[in-house]
């Protein structure tokens, strides 16, 4: 039996990884990475019947539509807002849950919970909480101020926001507790040694071993902060009054069939996200070297 | 004041801080479901000023504003023998999300089970290109993949539809657009991405060994790696089916009828209608993932901790 002679072998194994790797890869280029080629190419056309060649004039009549500038604005002024806080906050958290508290485990589990919970099966409490009469504007009243409307004006976006924070905490949190808990420990000792402080050695020491899972938990937070469609959704519906985001006016667009402003928009989004992730990653590399080694 | 000592009052102050959080993280799940347990009329009480749409006779009892009650003044099962006797529209959405969810959770599974050993295994550039164009597309927002997705869906139906159905008369199988959901969920790339960095974990010596004894690749994969890997499994498993069972973007895009719509869009339109029954049918709606959750935590948090960081 001459079969482990090693370039047979080889090359049997790499048969046998590319069998694993073919459903998945048809599956991708049929119903992602092929019609994303479509989508690019409608988003150059005048329309699907005459394919006449327009160039990039999709793409300016987007911008000068008021529908699709709001539903940005929207969508960015929530995902700036956000993103930092779902870092920072899930980072506080897996900072205190290191620390001596009792009953950690039970911390731990409930703050990862609302992940398990369907946003459809809780909407109804955030409604209450934040109908104009709610109780959180009762709690207002009671201390002599006014709440606002909650649902119907600029304030949705709070709503929005704490809905986004309740439910990726815990995931992030648990990618820090990880992270966290992969800092050598002589280091932190060495440091203790030397008298340096909580605080000292959380900024100057931890930091920059939790830098990686920092950017990875940015990026995640930023494609979570894309769904909070759902949110909305759920809480006002089709038509919300300040709270039109980018998933509203696909919707919108789907439903008069327009592909090519719909395309356009897709290309313009995927676009948007490569630069910022490779901007994240290539940030990664700058500041994480000095750890990796 | 000693360190010690000053660590200690820290170590208080923490603890007050994450009891008000997990109070705050808990409350609205814990209300659904102590509200579930409450009177129609008790419900109309409370919560009838978030609805225009009550009959006068009722509007006498309703005060101006909401409570948020924690505990029901009487405890009740008829919620919930409402929605699960009386009603049947809220099980047939609740069998719609299942039907869409379970499918696209088990075979996304098998897909991936193959193809991140495909890629634990290689060590080749093409793979490795592929790999991180499967990384870009688990990054991009439903706003960016529904149009292709639904560029297919409408291509692959008129397709049918002139090949087999060249009258027109379509069968339900294919008009209902679940397909159309569940094929897209299934090649969606995110478990690839996480059982193949858990994949990458195991030494590459038991797979020597297990070759020398004459293992050939399924049973490496089958007897070895998916064992290894039980933790990552579950992990992934939940993670996926809680995503789309929380799913609202894709049916609505996707599917345009909404007898077909799974509970978690539906979910949106009682809130406005049958107040009374809303709370029970989100607590029946939670208890599967809940029930997950308190099943597999252990699982759950192992495999998030290997989702993080693109790299390695």
């Amino acid at each position: 039996m001459k079969r482990s002679n090693d370039p047979c072998g080889k090359r049997r194994e790499r048969i046998a990884s590319d069998l694993c790797i073919l459903p998945s890869l048809l599956g991708v280029l049929i119903f992602f990475l092929i019609p994303f080629g479509i989508v690019v190419y409608y988003s150059l056309i005048s329309n699907p019947v005459t394919k006449q060649f327009v160039g990039i004039e999709n793409y300016t009549k987007l911008f000068s539509n008021n529908a699709f500038i709001t539903a940005v604005k929207h969508t960015a002024l929530f995902s700036v807002i956000s993103v930092p806080l779902a870092v920072v906050l899930s980072m506080a958290l897996a900072v205190m849950l290191e620390r001596n508290i009792p009953g950690k485990s039970a911390f731990r589990t409930f703050f990862l919970s609302p992940l398990m919970v369907p946003t459809a099966s809780v909407v109804l409490v955030w409604q209450v909480l934040f109908h104009n009469h709610g109780t959180i504007n009762q709690i207002i009243e009671h201390f002599g101020g006014s709440g606002p409307d909650w649902l119907k004006s600029n304030a949705g976006q709070v709503v929005i926001i704490l809905m986004f924070l309740w439910k990726n905490l815990g995931y992030n949190m648990i990618l820090f507790m990880a992270a966290l808990a992969g800092i050598p420990r002589d280091i932190i000792e060495v440091a203790e040694l030397e008298g340096a402080g909580r605080i000292y050695q959380f900024f100057h020491i931890k930091l920059r071993y939790l830098s990686p899972t920092i950017v990875f938990v940015t990026i995640l937070s930023m494609i979570n902060s894309f769904k909070i469609f759902r949110e909305v959704y759920l809480l006002t519906g089709d038509h919300p009054f300040e709270l039109y985001m980018l998933q509203h006016f696909m919707n919108n667009t789907f439903a008069s069939l327009d592909y090519q402003k719909l395309s356009a928009a897709a290309v313009i989004f995927a676009a948007v996200m490569i630069v910022i992730i490779a901007v994240l990653l290539i940030s990664e590399s700058i500041f994480g070297k000095d750890v990796e080694n | 004041m000693t360190i010690k000592k000053r660590r200690r009052r820290a170590d208080v102050a923490f603890t007050a801080v994450a009891v008000i959080a997990a109070f705050l993280f808990l409350m609205p799940t814990v209300l659904t479901i102590a509200n579930s347990f409450m009177t129609s009329s008790e419900i109309a009480a409370n919560y009838g000023a978030m609805f225009g749409n009550m009959t006068e006779d009722k509007k006498v009892f309703i005060s101006e504003n909401v409570n948020l009650k924690f505990i029901p003044d009487k405890v009740t099962l008829a919620q919930y023998k409402a929605v699960l006797l009386k009603s049947p529209d809220y099980l047939m959405k609740f069998w719609n999300s299942v039907i869409l969810t379970v499918p696209i959770t088990f075979f996304q599974l098998l897909v991936a089970v193959f193809a991140s050993y495909g890629f634990a295994r290689s060590k080749g550039k093409i793979k490795a290109v592929i790999f991180f164009s499967y990384i870009i597309l688990m990054l991009m927002p439903y706003q960016v993949t529904l149009v292709p997705n639904f560029l297919v869906a409408d291509f692959i139906k008129t397709a049918v539809t002139n090949i087999f159905y060249p009258d027109g008369a379509i069968p339900n199988g294919l008009a209902n657009m679940r397909w159309a959901v569940i094929l897209p969920g299934i090649f969606s790339p995110f478990s690839i991405f996480l059982l193949t960095k858990a994949m990458k974990r195991i030494p590459i010596a038991y797979t020597e060994a297990a070759r020398l004894d004459g293992a050939g690749e399924l049973q490496i994969l089958f007897r070895i790696y998916l064992p290894l890997c039980r933790g990552a499994l579950v992990s992934v498993a939940m993670l996926v089916f809680i995503d789309f069972w929380n799913m609202v973007e894709q049916p609505l895009i996707l599917m345009k009828d909404a007898n077909y719509h799974p509970l978690s869009v539906f979910l949106s339109q009682i809130n406005t209608g049958d107040v009374g029954l809303a709370f029970a049918v989100g607590t029946v709606y939670m208890v599967p993932t809940i029930l997950m959750f308190l099943y597999g935590e252990d699982d759950l948090v192992e495999g998030i901790t290997y989702s993080g960081g693109i790299k390695g």
